[in-house]
């Protein structure tokens, strides 16, 4: 079969188009960093973003104008304050923003939904709560078993999600170590996927460990290589997360002006992640993950 | 026992003499992290962490920053995914403690981490739920923590996001929320707890060097005090020692 290895242009190019519903997931971790830019650079706009943590890619990509509605269950730039940029579009309108808003088990349930091809996902949540009132999309359904009224979210099925992962084949089958988030249930959710990979490796290495594969290589369409794609997020086992670049952007997005200067030098400025990553090559001294290795397992019968 | 102490530190040493060996908790980024850490280093060293990141029986070698540091993954017991945690360990009632925090708390321990002002056109847009909606409804207990002032213990909550005692008038029990609730507000000067019968949060206990009427001053609502109040011991020479010295030794989230 013919590989799906594709720059990160290429792929942002025939997969990511104006208007679209895009998902980057990664919780914390796996956060993909230069999908994000790629997509800043190719002046994608109108998109439908959705994240559970918005995180400062969705703050990044508001303040370049790709956002025109955000779907999210929490908005805050962990450990280290607000997303500005986010705030200014809410609190101030600028730029215009819509937002479509649940708490994570409900972004957690949306994916789980479209991920099995169902309309909608039962839970019990949202009683009493005010979140019902601002977002109609939560409703609630009778058991027919039980006739006890449960809270529902409906599917969530992107255009197209990106996906990071440690490593994959050529054919996209993915392998995640660490959290992992809702990356599964994103990713078969979507109508298109992109994996981004710290390392590519032979379908051999994949098969010697089949329960670490989360996404298959059936349900993807372009893969790309991109070292420290997920800066300033992290790839477990290969780098750490920057937090002092998570405390810097408080002060960063803060102000209007100062977020545009950094887009315009960090993103724009640079034409690929390989570049980004040559501007400050302290990074790899700093936040290179130390090793710590797990004994294998014996999967022989 | 320690006398020069902050009221940080405080409410993270009385947050940690809450939870029990073996109990399993849904930890928070902040002081329930440092509480949690704090508890498995003195009475409960098989204290299960959970995050909602997915991370089952951590053990952090360093302060985790966010809720999804890598560090809670090495030597954990379990990785799982979101849907794992929030389906099978949280709405199955695994998750015997969870803590909560916000911008506003009301009588009730009802919650908001939204927005302040009107939701349509906030004065201050904030993160919203994350995972607190659902950690209100089902964790078997919840413990809140929050400094007192009038405006982060109001008469009116501007948006409720995690369900408290009572919700627009109706009981948990009506509403069918599995969990007991908020059961205490761990605060700066004092615990207030539900009273069993009306949900209603009420002072039952002081720190040394405060008194009822100034926490009332510090709430938005006609507080009731119970009759005998309590007296919280301030932090050990060990738990001030752990905390400084080997949880947060860069004042992180101890300022």
């Amino acid at each position: 079969m013919d590989s799906k290895v594709v720059s990160m242009k290429g792929a942002i190019a025939a997969h990511v188009r104006d208007g679209d519903t895009v998902v980057i997931e990664g919780f914390t971790h796996l956060i993909n960093f230069a999908a994000g830019h790629e997509i800043i650079r190719q002046r994608r706009k109108d998109l439908t973003l959705c994240r559970l943590t918005p995180d400062l890619i969705y703050d990044q990509m508001i303040a370049a104008g790709c956002a025109k509605k955000l779907v999210f269950s929490w908005a805050g730039n962990p450990g280290a304050g607000s997303l500005h940029a986010f705030r200014r579009a809410v609190e101030k309108g600028t730029p215009p923003l819509e937002i479509e808003e649940y708490s994570h088990f409900g972004m957690v349930a949306r994916m789980s939904a479209g991920a099995a091809s169902l309309p909608f996902w039962p839970m019990r949540n949202y009683m009493g709560t005010d979140l019902p009132v601002v977002n109609p999309r939560i409703r609630t359904v009778t058991c027919p078993y039980t006739g006890e009224e449960l809270a529902t979210v409906p599917a969530l099925n992107p255009d197209v999600t990106i996906i990071a992962a440690q490593r994959a084949d050529r054919l996209g089958n993915a392998q995640v170590w660490g959290l992992l988030g809702v990356q599964k249930e994103a990713a078969f959710a979507s109508k298109r996927v992109i994996v981004v990979v710290e390392e590519l490796v032979d379908e051999s290495v994949i098969r010697s460990d089949p329960n670490r594969t989360l996404i298959p290589g059936m349900i993807v369409d372009a893969v790309v290589v991109e070292p420290w794609g997920c800066h300033p997020s992290y790839a477990q086992g290969f780098y750490d997360r920057d937090n002092d670049f998570y405390v810097a952007w408080e002060d960063i997005s803060r102000d209007a002006a100062k977020l545009q200067a950094y887009l315009d030098e960090w993103v724009h400025g640079v034409t690929d992640r390989a570049a980004y990553m040559a501007k400050q090559p302290e990074l790899k001294q700093r936040l290179t993950a130390k090793a710590q290795m797990c004994e294998g397992v014996n999967y022989g019968f | 026992m320690a006398s020069d102490y902050s009221p940080s530190e405080m409410m993270a040493a009385v947050a940690a003499r809450e939870l029990g060996d073996r109990e399993v908790v849904f930890v928070g980024i902040g002081l329930p992290n440092l509480a949690c850490n704090l508890a498995r280093a003195i009475q409960a060293p098989d204290l299960v962490l959970i995050y909602e990141s997915g991370a089952v029986g951590a053990v952090p070698e360093r302060l985790p920053v966010s809720i999804g540091d890598p560090s809670l993954v090495t030597g954990s017991l379990m990785v799982c995914s979101m849907a794992d945690v929030f389906q099978l360990f949280l709405q199955n009632g695994k998750i015997e403690v969870g803590f909560l925090g916000g911008a506003q708390i009301d009588r009730w321990g009802n919650i908001n981490t939204t927005v302040i002002g009107k939701y349509d056109k906030p004065k201050v847009r904030l993160p919203g739920s994350g995972g607190a909606a659902e950690i209100a409804v089902h964790a078997q207990r919840v413990l809140i923590i929050s400094r007192l002032n009038p405006r982060a213990f109001p008469a009116e909550l501007d948006f409720l996001t995690s369900p408290g005692q009572r919700c627009k008038g109706k009981t948990r029990k009506e509403l069918g929320m599995p969990g007991a609730g908020p059961i205490k507000v761990i605060t700066d000067r004092g615990i207030l707890e539900s009273d069993p019968e009306t949900g209603e949060m009420i002072l039952t206990a002081l720190y040394p060097g405060n008194t009822a009427e100034e926490v009332k001053a510090n709430v938005g609502w006609p507080l009731r005090v119970r009759d005998h109040l309590g007296q919280v011991a301030p932090p050990t020479a060990q738990e001030i020692d752990l905390l400084r010295h080997k949880l947060d030794p860069q004042k992180l989230f101890l300022g």
